[in-house]
């Protein structure tokens, strides 16, 4: 074999006392994915493994260095055009894996992440080591791209680890530690990564001559009385679809098809691999999967955007120091989620009983990181020790970014800016995590604006999966570069946006909730309107948004796109009254739902009717078109920051929409959505409700423009981004 | 080793401690390596350093943690700091703060390290409470045992008193003598009366009060979040008594005399939780760095005696060694800090400095001389601001320090005693 050939192989076989040793090591990727050649490659492998007489068994080991295979080839899925083809790979991948089942013993050697069909081809195997290590994690996370597991998984998990524990990561695709694998039965054993060869190639060797056999594992009388009989299992089952349905609220089909995929694996007539080949084969044609998958892609590109588009790009600066101006709910979230990235971390805020609150709430977020033993004891203690209070600029002298979350006032953020800028070195970044100020107007009072811009992150922090960086025109492109690389190091999936009134999230939902104050005042009951946008797959409708987010500040940010936009973002009167009531929402424990002392919602409270134009008097506005409402009012708004450069893609408007605020990600987000009803369709529509609501509704001109011409915000097919 | 014309002048760029609070307080869930790491965090956040800098930390402890002995590491080992920065823990009873700050001074003289942090910590709400030797033997027996039979015999063999725990006392190893015995014997051996040892205690908590109350004492000091919850959070020192009087002080009755003694709790340094750190940098370091550092190591000198004669009295033979080191009297000094464990051995040592019998032995032709007492402990001192075993040494020489640079003096003494009969002395400069 040449070594111009060998380059391009993904498998390398070598034999070893009668064992083959498969290497999986994709070239010129950092993980190892099961591409068409890989597979036709394994294939082969495994062929020449059952040919030669004198193999006895073998091993199957990754050669990246702490990957072990990241799953199927997710661009591969793209190409299935009818529900045959995607049942056809299916089943290809049931043959494959099912000669390895039945032939010679291979021991699976799995270290680093174990994902999809890497888990898949895990269970095929005769044994399964997993390495001691952190990044050692097995999944099936197919349900998250709105599939199944379509390689055994759905039968050969629940053979090996029990019904329940295998509804648990199928059903949510979540992700198994190498302890936990071993307790579960998943594996077999557990070892340092320095011995994983070396065992390996001993249990094939042992598996082969018979001094070994795999001992299934030992199960509770609970679990076996649950999973061993017909009657246990139609409960078991009942209660995972009751658990699927409340979550889901019956918008995903990828877990229930799980739940059917599994149970014909134990029925006694129908053939449980069948099954599954057939529901996988469907999935993929689902919009659902599509768009779910469509999200995979999206965050992948997003991952490599640096959010400018200069050349050559520059580097990011390293951000070992950060300050946060305000200890409050935002500042020590902010805490929260930058000590376990590793930086140092300094909170001021005026006086000590401020700072103390804010430690505690670093405290609260650490804490749970203990208790769900991500991190150990000592761990937990640097992570605090890495946050320290002042009610002074001490320890700003050396911080590469301070991230400044006090209150939303122009004249106290323009005084910190200044303060700041007394004390931090020159080239520190000054970021504002502002919801509604514009920063061009807060880089105002800065002596190097070119280093100041936005850092909108969501509440609360450690939570919620979306950061917005906003730049203005005289960002230098370094500090951008900068910011984007910082808020993924914090986890976060990062847009960037231009500044301007509402920015993005603010400004779409603008309009939205505005559209929800408008059927308020026609006498739509309150829980009829959010009830509509939960059932669309929204996490919560706008009324109870707006409860969330705190009517003052729900009215405040409204204010601010209005005077920006006039009037198709007017906010209509009556919740100007509910806020003159009182009433500041949950936080408060009053808004349009009563809420209990501790702060549970309960239902809506009828005495906010009284405020509302119509009084007690109801009137009934069919779910689909409450939807329109509040939906087209948001999807235009989308285009229209597209069409002024807040946003820079499309791509950037539906992730935004997806992680910042929860639309529903099986939609893909507004841009798909558009796509998916087809533009023209919406202008339509569009049209329609303008007339009807004259000045909210009238369509973007880009959008009329793509509708004559045809056009899409993502191309009809193949990869999307 | 270098010669001694090349050693490099060793900077104090500053120091700062934690709020001292007495034992059972606010600290009473911290342990001393928590408290070190709080008071190096926070020194490193004050002088906005960058922990590449650091080439060790230096810190001493009295009461150890035995399952961390080595409490100079714990606390190195923390986010702010690189996991290369050397560590090592030093023991001199009281003084172990500044024999640390004696041991970083020495590498940066020798030009082997140019910027330490060096400091102490105690925790005297935590001591180890320690099995009995006899019990500790079963537990051994036990564990070597192979057989269940076996281990049940080597229970067999304990008896019930086996179990009562030993707690540490504060006694001379040698002598059994503790340290308020000591004490109330150096009371009567210079002449020092109840009334004495109580104004000199009521002058202390008077000075720190002041000290408190105008910020000078403040300012060595940073809020301590006390976690869990943070709702506590201290602020000041807790044992200075602003409302002291002398009337309170002398109804106290005297604790290890009952019948002639006139040690009390009222003039004898309370159990403290605390901790204190200084960074030290030679002078080319911190002027490189951009630091005004609030003074330099002009000597340091310690001194030992026969711990049963007068076990607190060492810094009588360690001062004139320090002064002569630094080839200055004690008319050059514009201030001293002499650490106070008892009001009886602050008189014991200031009587000492004027005697001719201790001039004697420590070799000098004259006594040292009368100290002026304005220019003593002027913010009062560990009777009244507590004293924290492993952080009193940190505490003196940044008070020193920084009064010296508010009244516009050049040269500071400060003096420490300690168990064992060890005493320790340095000079500081102010430019």
């Amino acid at each position: 074999m040449t070594a111009s050939a060998t380059d391009t192989r993904a498998i390398t076989l070598v034999v070893e006392q009668g064992i083959a040793v498969l290497t999986f090591d994709t070239p010129g990727t950092p993980v190892n994915t099961f591409t068409r050649s890989a597979q036709d490659e394994l294939r082969a492998a495994f062929d020449q493994i059952q040919r030669d007489a004198s193999i006895r068994g073998a091993v199957f080991i990754s050669g990246k260095r702490d990957n072990f295979i990241a799953g199927a080839d997710i661009e591969a899925f793209l190409e299935f055009t009818t529900a045959a083809d995607a049942e056809k790979a299916s089943r290809d991948g049931h043959a494959a894996f099912a000669s390895i089942a039945s032939g010679k013993p291979v021991v699976c050697a799995i270290h680093g992440g174990c994902l999809g069909g890497g888990t898949e081809l895990a269970l095929a195997c005769h044994w399964r080591i997993v390495t001691d290590h952190v990044k050692t994690a097995i999944s099936l996370p197919e349900v998250q791209l709105g599939l199944i597991p379509g390689a055994g998984g759905t039968q050969r998990l629940p053979q090996l680890v029990g019904l329940q524990a295998a509804l648990d990561m199928i059903l949510t695709g979540k992700t198994v530690r190498a302890k936990k694998a071993l307790q579960l039965g998943l594996v077999d054993e557990m070892v340092h990564p320095s011995m994983l060869r070396r065992i390996a190639v001993q249990r094939a060797l042992e598996l082969a001559d018979g001094t070994r056999e795999r001992e299934a594992k030992h199960r509770g009388a609970g679990e076996m009385l649950l999973d061993e009989n017909p009657i246990g299992r139609a409960i078991v089952f009942r209660k995972a679809k009751e658990g699927v349905l409340a979550k889901t609220k019956g918008l995903y089909p990828a877990p229930l098809a799980a739940l059917d995929a599994v149970a014909a694996g134990y029925s006694s007539d129908g053939d449980g691999y069948h099954t599954e080949a057939r529901l996988f084969g469907e999935l993929a044609m689902t919009p659902e999967s599509r768009e779910l998958v469509f999200l995979f892609f999206a965050t992948t590109a997003l991952k490599r955007d640096m959010g400018v588009d200069v050349v050559p790009l520059p580097a990011a600066i390293p951000i070992n120091k950060l300050g946060i101006i305000g200890a409050g709910f935002m500042g020590a979230g902010i805490a929260s989620v930058a000590s376990p990235a590793g930086t140092i971390v300094r909170m001021k805020d005026a006086d000590i009983n401020r700072v103390a609150k804010g430690l505690a709430s670093v405290r609260e977020v650490m804490r749970e990181k203990l208790v769900k033993k991500q991190v150990t004891r000592p761990q937990f203690d640097d992570l605090m020790l890495s946050v320290s209070g002042t009610t002074d600029y001490t320890g700003f002298g050396n911080v590469d970014m301070v991230i400044e979350a006090v209150f939303e006032d122009l004249q106290v953020k323009h005084q910190v800016v200044r303060e700041l800028e007394a004390i931090v070195p020159d080239d520190t970044i000054i970021a504002s995590n502002t919801s509604t100020i514009p920063i061009t107007r807060i880089a105002s009072a800065s002596a190097r604006p070119e280093r100041v811009l936005g850092m909108h992150f969501f509440s609360p922090v450690h939570k919620m999966p979306l950061l917005d960086i906003i730049t203005h025109a005289g960002n230098e492109p370094e500090v951008v570069v900068t910011a984007v690389q910082y808020g993924r190091k914090l986890g976060k999936t990062v847009i960037v946006v231009r500044d301007g009134p509402g920015f993005y999230c603010n400004r779409v939902l603008a309009p939205y909730v505005n559209a929800a104050g408008v059927l308020l005042d026609e006498g739509v009951a309150i829980d009829a309107i959010d009830d509509a946008l939960t059932q669309f797959g929204f996490p919560v409708g706008p009324i109870t948004l707006v409860d969330e987010v705190g009517l003052d500040i729900a009215t405040k940010s409204g204010a601010i796109v209005a005077e920006a936009f006039g009037a198709r973002m007017v906010p209509n009167e009556s919740l100007q009254r509910v806020v003159k009531s009182g009433r500041l929402g949950r936080k408060g424990k009053r808004g349009f739902y009563l809420y209990d002392d501790e702060g549970k919602k309960g239902g809506v409270d009828q005495s906010v009717y009284e405020l509302l134009p119509t009084g007690q008097k109801r009137h009934n506005v069919p779910s689909l078109r409450i939807v329109e409402r509040c939906v087209y009012a948001m999807l235009n708004e989308a285009v229209l920051c597209l069409e002024d450069g807040i946003l820079r893609t499309a791509r950037d408007g539906d992730i935004g929409a997806v992680f910042g605020f929860g639309f529903p990600p099986f939609r893909g987000g507004p841009f798909r959505y558009i796509d998916q009803r087809g533009v023209a369709a919406v202008v339509a529509t569009l049209d329609v409700l303008e007339r009807e609501h004259p000045g909210r509704y009238r369509a973007a001109e880009s959008l009329r423009t793509m509708a004559e011409q045809g056009e899409r915000f993502y191309p009809a097919t193949g990869k999307p981004v | 080793m270098s010669s001694h014309g090349s050693l490099h002048r060793v900077a104090i760029v500053t120091g700062v401690r934690t709020p001292f609070s007495r034992a059972g307080t606010l600290y009473k869930s911290l342990s001393a390596i928590e408290l070190g790491r709080l008071c190096v965090a926070e020194l490193m956040q004050r002088t906005n350093l960058n922990g590449s800098d650091v080439d060790a930390v230096v810190f001493g402890t009295v009461v150890q943690n035995i399952q961390a002995p080595n409490i100079a590491r714990e606390v190195s080992l923390m986010p702010i700091l690189p996991k290369g920065v050397d560590a090592w823990t030093v023991s001199r009873a009281c003084a172990s703060a500044n024999q640390a700050i004696a041991d970083a001074a020495d590498q940066i003289a020798l030009g082997h390290m140019d910027c330490v942090i060096a400091g102490g910590a105690e925790s005297l709400s935590n001591v180890p409470i320690l099995h009995s030797r006899a019990f500790a033997d079963v537990l051994m027996a036990a564990n070597k045992a192979k057989s269940i039979t076996q281990k049940i015999s080597a229970f067999s063999k304990m008896r019930p008193k086996d179990l009562v725990p030993v707690a540490p006392a504060i006694s001379e190893p040698t002598t059994g003598e503790t340290m308020g015995q000591s004490a109330e014997k150096m009371a009567k051996l210079n002449g020092i009366t109840r009334e004495e040892q109580d104004e000199f205690a009521l002058r202390s908590h008077r000075l720190a009060a002041a000290g408190l109350r105008d910020g000078r004492l403040a300012a060595e000091m940073f809020p301590v979040y006390v976690p869990p919850r943070y709702e506590k959070i201290a602020t000041t020192d807790n044992g200075v008594r602003e409302d002291s009087t002398l009337e309170a002080l002398a109804a106290l009755k005297p604790v290890f005399d009952k019948r002639y003694g006139s040690v009390t709790a009222g003039n004898a340094s309370p159990l403290t939780d605390g901790a204190g750190a200084v960074l030290l940098m030679s002078e080319d370091k911190a002027a490189a760095l951009g630091y005004q550092p609030i003074g330099y190591i002009r000597s340091y000198a310690s001194a030992a005696l026969d711990p049963g004669e007068q076990l607190l009295q060492a810094p009588v033979l360690a001062a004139p060694k320090a002064l002569a080191r630094a080839g200055l009297t004690l008319r050059d000094l514009d201030l001293i800090e002499m650490h106070e464990a008892f009001a009886a051995q602050v008189l014991s040592n200031l009587r000492g400095f004027e005697s001719r019998h201790w001039a004697e032995r420590a070799g000098l032709s004259a006594p040292l001389g009368e100290v002026d007492r304005a220019k003593l402990n002027v913010m009062g001192g560990s009777l009244a601001i507590g004293h924290p075993f492993g952080a009193t040494g940190a505490r003196v020489t940044t008070t020193l320090c920084n009064e010296l640079g508010r009244r516009g003096g050049q040269f500071g003494l400060l003096t420490v005693c300690a168990a064992g009969g060890l005493g320790f002395a340095m000079v500081i400069e102010r430019a």
